[in-house]
């Protein structure tokens, strides 16, 4: 066996021991998997953040996969915001986000807080997915047109178009409390976004 | 230079392979022994006696005092799970006043990936009576073959030894508790008092 090929194979088996990962990947849910894109393990961060913890959070304006429009400003003095940016429908980890909020609604309630749910596809899209994942109990804002212009505010905007995986805690001053960009490929655990809530304002 | 090489691959193939990754790990296959796999504490002693465990703290399956033992693999985050979970709940009941399984079956579920409070917050809604246990770093996700969410496995008390076989296991929903508990009596070799 020549060294070339010894390399290479070397090369090949760390390749591959990288491309499973060990961390062990997100539990898939069954029954989902015909309609779920899977684009396989992405870079964990592609992009720079435009704001921290401190900031006036950007205002927005979106439609809404259930009619309407939503503007962030319009939750200031009453409401604590939670945005949850997803980088695109019909993903694997995003699908199974989504639905954990759906059941955890008292947690926000506790706190004062909406989630606003978001990605940079189009509504028709968002309608199919959301309508599959059983429907949401928080607005899902569609950053469709211009592409991803409110991801971009935010500097969560990749370079592919989708958005990252993130978090934005935002209290009823507008201000950003929370900042957490999260690795594309894993789901952030919930525990650190209850201790985030658990510091604001009712 | 070439022998260092040839342990070099073989011991990073060998890693991918069984190391912690695990990702090629295969579910438990029917006939076969469950791995090993330690539990946390349940949640209380009423899950504990459920359980027919003697002490307090992490346990080893192996340890819970039943003829047959089902698991189910889910996730908080799975909706499949989160419609499938009154179901569970279902043959639950219905094993419970059932005289012939109420002392010989018990049910517990693993929440693959998932952290205390969020098994916390799946079991608070759908008010599940039976033990659930969290698997934040899948830990028992990979010993289970990485399977997918919800994933039902039945095993029977090994007849040597006190590990557990498999003997069905069920990849999606159960299609109803009636009938999954008909395909457990008959996968486990438990019959009715009356020998239906």
């Amino acid at each position: 066996m020549s060294r070339r090929v010894l390399n290479a194979a070397t090369a090949a088996v760390l390749g591959a021991l990288l491309a499973l990962g060990f961390a062990g990947a997100p539990a898939s849910c069954r029954g989902g998997e015909g309609h779920i894109y899977d684009p396989g393990r992405l870079a964990p961060r592609d992009s720079t953040l435009r704001v921290e913890v401190g900031d006036e959070a950007p205002d927005f304006t979106l439609p809404a996969v259930t009619g309407g429009i939503v503007r962030l400003f319009q939750y200031r003095g009453s409401r604590n915001v939670v945005l949850s940016f997803v980088p695109a429908a019909w993903t694997p980890v995003c699908s199974d986000q989504w639905p954990g909020y759906n059941i955890a609604e008292e947690i926000f309630t506790q706190a004062d807080a909406v989630i606003l749910g978001i990605t940079v596809d189009n509504l028709p899209t968002l309608h199919a997915w959301t309508r599959e994942m059983g429907g949401m109990w928080f607005p899902v804002l569609s950053d469709f047109w211009p592409h991803g212009a409110a991801a971009a505010a935010y500097g969560v905007l990749r370079s592919d178009g989708t958005a990252e995986r993130a978090l934005f805690v935002i209290d009823k001053r507008g201000v950003i409390r929370y900042v957490d960009v999260h690795d594309i490929n894993e789901r952030p655990p919930l525990d650190e976004l209850v201790r985030a809530l658990e510091h604001l304002e009712r | 230079m070439r022998r260092h090489s040839v342990v070099w691959i073989g011991a990073l193939t060998a890693l991918v392979l069984f190391g912690p990754g695990g990702a090629w790990a295969a579910p438990p296959a029917v006939g076969e022994g469950l791995p090993g796999m330690t539990l946390p504490a349940p949640a209380g002693p009423d899950h504990r006696a459920y359980l027919g465990l003697a002490g307090e703290g992490p346990f080893d399956a192996a340890a819970v005092r039943a003829e047959v033992l089902l698991i189910e693999v889910f996730s908080m985050y799975c909706s499949y799970c989160q419609k499938e979970a009154p179901e569970v709940n279902r043959l639950y009941e219905r094993a419970g006043s059932s005289p012939d399984l109420r002392d010989r079956l018990r049910i517990i579920g693993i929440g693959v990936g998932n952290t205390a409070l969020e098994v916390e917050v799946f079991r608070k809604k759908y008010a599940v009576p039976f033990p659930l246990f969290p698997d934040p770093d899948f830990t028992l996700h990979r010993a289970l073959g990485e399977v997918r969410t919800p994933f039902f496995i039945v095993a029977r008390r090994a007849a040597e030894g006190n590990g557990w076989v498999a003997v069905l296991t069920r990849e999606g929903s159960m299609d109803g508790a009636d009938p999954f508990l008909k395909r457990i009596r008959e996968a486990a070799g438990l019959f009715k008092e009356d020998g239906s």
